[in-house]
């Protein structure tokens, strides 16, 4: 019973988490590629109550940024205007979820921009940009988790359920795969695949790099639990009474390894987002302009930005309560899989 | 002895096999350094198809590999393109700091992992063991690219460490002593991003293998007996755990080097990490295969001297059948 609330615990904080990136739109307050050019760099603006006068206002105010007279990121609160949030205020065009057409926003300003984490050198706002860029990088590390984890069941479960030489060569087929260290392996595949490419087509081709690397240890895992499976007594009776394979397999023997994939994809998940992070870190992953975790971490490369800027290092945050969340849901999946282990057995599967 | 040379045999398959798949990935390559030069008009195309006939890249796949996997055996990686110079002097000076990056991480990693993991075990379930437990979970919630940024955002502002790089200007007219001294204050901030993210992984691993072993009888006579505590742990229970632990030396020498490519990024460190990067992005071949290629020969060995430990270590090897 325990095991369940844990799970259920770290479920909801994830649903959460994704929730708030799948409806970035609606908590963002400015499109992630509009650019302010009268606002380069310019840092987190600080929303007040009390003005200088020592009044207190019931919605918080921001004080607008001016430039400093002579200086091209250093500004100054204009005090004369305090402009007061607004909130479920209309904004922006956007999709929720990428679908509906909508215009409401949490937080706005009419009058001037708000920028609660501080713009980028185009002026453009980093709290959306972090909210959209989460969007390209989660998506980008569950489909990865999707096509390794199918590879990893189909290759799997071939080995364990054919056997034989086929299993022979698959299982060989692994092991430099498991040799390899993740990232020279996620290099060593980007590099011959095109570099000039538009966004999309970038998207989609590191999804799939990062996919195809890590199917070794899934399909070692699948391969264990299926040749187990197949051995099991309501297999063979059901072999016995002249069961197909195709039956076998996707009513007796795949249902067996659903526990191994689900604690599979808690662990590769993030890890796949922070391959995503690390690839358009490195410049061969998404390109501007759009955001992703990776990409606006890029800037920091770039040592003007990280002696001046310190807000451009606030994506780098943003993937750690994911991070927690799965490390959590991991644990709490292998514990309802098998109460009786003693915790601590487990390995980082991407090696 | 059989023992060993099986894993010698099958750690010589698995770097040959790397090299295949790195050949292969390279015929699925759109274009290559050339390109861009064809696109160049001042360049006759006659031109650019000569130097890719000296390159040898009109050749036929296996061709090409045959005679590149020739070279090699004779201690010849290849050209690098952009660099204008053999692949092997290259790989070599940048190989040299990776391993020292990476060489001082392991054994401080395994240093600090192995006290924390035994003293973990020792208080099981208690105060301390959760203290250390939950450190080591938020350590783990931490991912290498946000630590590695925001130690050098910190040596930015602080300006207490260097932001990178190997060595301060002027290092050739130090002394001697001043020039380890530099040098390890370069290394710090690199090395302490590499010991953070291997160390979660490895407590958890010492204080299951302790764990497992603490119960054992045999650990309760020898307490029975009267032996000190601190000889007890490490005398007595650490070699009874340290099959699984030898295994995963080798597997922490992997993700050492897999943290170790983007760190060196990061921090400008002159490894191999920046090298591939900057040849992937400018299609320089037998610089990524070579670079691929060396780190699975840093693997292999690393597994193979974990393999040499398990020999000395664990008797059931030596004397009864390959266990696996």
């Amino acid at each position: 019973m325990i095991e369940r609330r844990k799970l259920a615990k770290w479920l909801v904080v994830l649903v959460a988490l994704h929730g708030l990136i799948a409806c970035a739109g609606f908590f963002a307050p400015y499109d992630p590629v509009e650019q302010d050019r009268e606002l380069p760099y310019a840092r987190p603006m600080k929303l007040h109550l009390i003005d200088t006068q020592g009044r207190v206002h019931m919605r918080p105010f921001f004080y607008p940024l001016r430039i400093r007279e002579g200086s091209f990121d250093q500004y100054d609160e204009d005090i004369a205007r305090a402009m007061s949030l607004k909130f479920f205020g209309e904004g922006p065009r956007y999709r929720l979820l990428g679908l509906v057409p909508c215009r409401l926003h949490l937080f706005g300003a009419a009058g001037a921009r708000i920028c609660l984490l501080g713009t980028d050198g185009y002026g453009r706002d980093q709290l959306s940009r972090i909210l959209y860029g989460g969007q390209v990088s989660l998506l980008a590390g569950l489909l990865g988790a999707g096509i390794t984890l199918s590879l990893g069941l189909g290759i799997g479960a071939a080995a364990g359920y054919f056997g034989g030489w086929r299993d022979e060569v698959l299982m060989r087929l692994t092991e430099p795969f498991l040799a390899l260290p993740w990232l020279y392996m996620l290099l060593g595949l980007r590099a011959f695949l095109p570099l000039a490419v538009s966004p999309l087509e970038a998207f989609l081709l590191i999804v799939i790099v990062i996919g195809a690397v890590g199917w070794a240890r899934p399909a070692r895992l699948v391969r264990g639990v299926v040749l187990s499976a197949k051995e099991r007594d309501f297999v063979r009776a059901a072999r016995g009474f002249g069961a197909p394979n195709r039956y076998l397999l996707w009513r007796h023997v795949l249902p067996e390894t659903s526990s191994v994939l689900l604690t599979q994809a808690a662990i590769l998940i993030p890890q796949y987002v922070l391959a995503e992070m690390t690839l358009s870190f490195l410049g061969l992953g998404v390109p501007e302009p759009l955001a992703s975790w990776g990409n606006l971490l890029a800037n920091l490369q770039q040592y003007s930005v990280l002696t001046s800027y310190w807000w451009m290092y606030l994506p780098a945050l943003a993937i750690v309560p994911f991070f927690l969340g799965y490390l959590g849901l991991a644990s709490a999946l292998q514990e309802w899989a098998d109460p009786f282990k003693v915790e601590g057995g487990r390995e980082r599967s991407m090696g | 002895m059989r023992f060993l040379s099986r894993r010698l045999i099958h750690a010589a398959l698995v770097l040959f096999g790397v090299s295949i798949l790195t050949f292969l990935f390279t015929s699925l390559a759109p274009g290559d350094y050339f390109d861009e030069m064809r696109l160049n008009p001042q360049i006759a195309p006659e031109t650019v198809a000569a130097l890719r006939a000296q390159y040898q890249l009109d050749r036929p796949l296996p061709v090409r590999y045959a005679r590149w996997l020739n070279s090699v055996v004779h201690g010849d990686l290849g050209y690098s393109f952009s660099y204008n110079s053999p692949v092997g002097p290259l790989l070599w000076v940048r190989a040299r700091n990776t391993l020292l990056l990476t060489v001082t991480a392991t054994l401080l990693s395994w240093g600090l992992a192995l006290p924390l993991g035994v003293w973990s075990a020792e208080h099981l379930g208690g105060f301390r063991d959760s203290l250390i437990s939950w450190m080591m979970a938020g350590l783990m919630a931490v991912p290498d690219l946000a630590l590695a940024l925001g130690l050098l955002l910190f040596a930015a502002r602080s300006g207490w460490f260097p932001t990178g790089g190997l060595a301060s200007l002027g290092f050739e007219s130090l002394s001697p002593m001043n020039e380890l001294r530099d040098l390890t204050l370069h290394m710090v901030l690199p090395v302490v991003v590499l010991v953070l993210t291997a160390l979660p992984l490895l407590v958890r691993h010492v204080r299951a293998a302790m764990a497992g072993v603490l119960d054992a009888p045999f650990l309760r006579a020898a307490q029975g007996h009267g032996i000190p505590r601190r000889r007890l742990l490490y005398r007595y229970a650490l070699p009874a755990a340290a099959n699984p632990l030898i295994s995963l030396f080798g597997f922490s020498i992997g993700a050492l080097l897999s943290g170790s490519l983007l760190v060196e990024v990061v921090m400008s460190w002159p490894g191999i990490g920046p090298l591939l990067v900057e040849a992937i992005l400018s299609r320089d071949l037998y610089v990524v295969v070579g670079g691929v290629l060396l780190s699975t020969l840093f693997l292999v060995v690393g597994n193979f001297v974990a393999d040499l430990f398990l020999y000395w270590a664990d008797p059931r090897i030596r004397v009864g059948p390959v266990a696996k």
